[in-house]
């Protein structure tokens, strides 16, 4: 008796439990094995890029956030260096040093979610929550500075919104050594753990050829063996001062991919620290030697033309406004009249400053960069992010174009899914780190 | 020697426009020459183009800032870069609002394959070639592509789903 055989197509996605967002997998099984994948993405689109278009570039940051809703500083400061590159401006030394600390924090935040979330789907539950727990100590950072866990819009085009708190950089060395402790606890709990390692070994293969020809980057590159790192071949902000490794990989399995995000997790906090020993002083109380004003009645005297002393008397303002006051301004923001708004001070207390605001916010006004395109890179958590902006001299951006690092790898995923099991589906996606709002947009 | 300046001795006839706004090396050509180039700058081992970081494509209709040729509507902007010696490139093609039509690249570069897609989806424009070109983001009974600028940014497509 003869038995026919023929593959059966299955469809994971796109709810499925351990599909991280929205996709469908499309897979063609013979037996457990995998033969094909088609991928079908977009089901989380939310015209990003169509929607820059029509806002100011001040605006692009809230959608900007949505991008890697894991590390959304890093596409803050991203959008905002192509701005800034854009306009051919420098920013404070005190704002890079801001930048790269937050920066720094998200990176860890994301692969602390990745590693947490694959390994949870592997069944090691209490990893996950482990992992999710040092993820809520560096959230609570962000949370200190930013004011918001997720939606966060932290930096402006010209420094960032507000200066580190005062005792910040104690609580954060504080945070640091908690999350070192937990990311000991995890590697005693996954790295010598046979179903982690069996599992996680020599699935989801792929060959350094494939990912340089996917233009894949990140942790997935650098697990195949390659130590490309935007923070080391073009450096930018400050990262040319600090000392730190690129891990990588050898033979580009998920362990491998596993170990690499367990090592950069190690260096971004120690980027981290390193930051805290080198960021200059702030914030500078400079001239300010006189009084504390409330904002209304400092806005009253200067309408009624009592403008004795107001230059050097300081404004007491609602703490969501804080870091825009004269002490702070310095510290964190470009000395550019035409890019930054001025501190409050100057706001409420003299003409100029009032007219300087409004020239910046006001409709058909704001920040005008001049004709040309620029394409910036900065390293996001899962790789080369970039933001390709034109301008045509308005204060709308004519395209804005994001290079979402996680777009390249699910392009590539059929290449390390076919010829595994389909159990090893689940590793392997946990290893992508697939970030639907960064692979729609 | 830079790439620009490599690309421009070596394709100066059909080059149309090229500059280094803020250090970024790009240059403009014209859609028949892009095979040409692209394997130009992969193959150069001077070059050694072996990342295609990105594709994506710019709409000119209505641009206020001058400066691009007016029968060309459109620009398909790739960016290269070297691992090997770390230089990047960024080339454009010219395209025209009457046959959107440009080379495929998946032959070179695998990345090409999903990025062509979606500029396909994004700006109507076609890669001759393409292994399989069709919707990636949108999807398939979207009508007309979104990042165009004659499509109004507040228009709704409901799906109401597939028609049996």
């Amino acid at each position: 008796m003869s038995t026919q055989t023929r593959s059966m197509l299955l469809n994971v996605g796109p709810s499925h439990p351990a599909m991280h967002g929205v996709i469908r997998l499309i897979m063609e099984l013979d037996g457990e094995k995998i033969k094909g994948v088609d991928v079908e993405i977009g089901y989380l689109h939310r015209a990003f890029e169509k929607m820059c278009e029509t806002v100011t570039y001040t605006q692009c940051f809230p959608y900007t956030d949505r991008l890697n809703y894991v590390s959304p500083l890093i596409n803050n400061v991203g959008f905002a260096m192509a701005v800034e590159k854009l306009l051919g401006i420098d920013i404070p030394e005190r704002a890079k040093y801001i930048r790269v600390i937050m920066s720094e924090i998200s990176r860890v935040t994301d692969h602390l979610t990745c590693i947490g979330a694959s390994s949870m789907e592997l069944g090691a539950m209490s990893v996950f929550l482990y992992l999710i727990k040092a993820r809520e100590f560096l959230y609570e950072l962000v949370e200190e500075i930013t004011g918001a866990r997720l939606t966060i819009s932290y930096v402006r085009i010209g420094g960032v919104k507000a200066d580190l708190t005062p005792g910040f950089t104690d609580r954060a060395f504080q945070k640091i050594a908690e999350v070192r402790k937990v990311l000991i606890e995890a590697d005693k709990l996954l790295t010598r753990n046979r179903i982690f390692f069996d599992r996680m070994k020599n699935t989801g293969k792929i060959s350094a050829e494939d990912v340089i020809s996917h233009g894949i980057t990140g942790p997935f590159l650098r697990g195949s063996g390659i130590a490309y790192d935007v923070r080391k071949a073009n450096p930018y902000l400050i990262y040319d001062r600090l000392d730190f490794e690129v891990p990588t990989g050898t033979t580009g399995d998920n362990l491998d991919r596993y170990f690499v995000r367990m090592a950069e997790m190690e260096q971004s906090l120690r980027i981290i620290e390193q930051c805290f020993q080198q960021i200059p002083d702030g914030p500078i109380a400079g001239e300010l030697t006189g009084e504390m004003l409330p904002a209304a009645e400092m806005v009253d005297r200067a309408k009624m033309g009592q403008t004795e002393g107001l230059l050097t008397d300081e404004v007491d303002l609602d703490p969501t406004l804080q870091g825009s006051t004269k002490k702070y301004y310095k510290g964190i923001s470009a000395d550019k009249k035409d890019v930054v708004l001025p501190p409050k001070e100057e706001t409420y207390g003299n003409i100029e400053g009032l007219m300087n605001h409004f020239k910046l916010v006001m409709y058909g006004h704001g920040i005008r960069p001049p004709v040309g395109e620029v394409y910036f890179p900065v390293e996001g958590a899962n790789g080369e992010l970039g933001f390709y902006i034109v301008s045509d001299g308005r204060d709308q951006p004519w395209r804005v174009r994001v290079h979402p690092p996680c777009f390249p790898i699910m392009s590539a995923l059929p290449k390390c899914l076919i010829g595994d099991q389909m159990a090893d589906l689940v590793p392997t996606f946990g290893s992508v780190n697939m970030i639907a709002g960064e692979l729609d947009r | 020697m830079t790439p620009l300046q490599r690309v421009q001795e070596k394709f100066s006839q059909d080059i149309l426009e090229t500059h280094a706004f803020r250090g970024d090396e790009t240059v403009l050509i014209r859609p028949s020459v892009l095979g040409e180039v692209a394997k130009f700058l992969k193959t150069t081992p001077e070059l050694d183009f072996n990342f295609l970081m990105d594709v994506t494509a710019v709409d000119y209709l209505f641009f206020a800032g001058g400066r691009i040729p007016k029968e060309f509507r459109f620009e398909v902007v790739y960016h290269f870069l070297s691992l090997k010696y770390n230089h990047r490139l960024r080339l454009k093609v010219a395209v025209d609002e009457k046959n959107p039509e440009v080379d495929t690249l998946t032959d070179l570069w695998a990345s090409a394959n999903w990025y062509e897609r979606e500029v396909w989806d994004m700006f109507g424009i076609k890669f001759k070639g393409h292994p399989n070109l069709k919707r990636i983001l949108m999807y398939e009974e979207f009508q007309g592509h979104a990042l165009r600028k004659d499509y109004p940014f507040n228009k709704r497509q409901p799906l109401i789903g597939p028609q049996n």
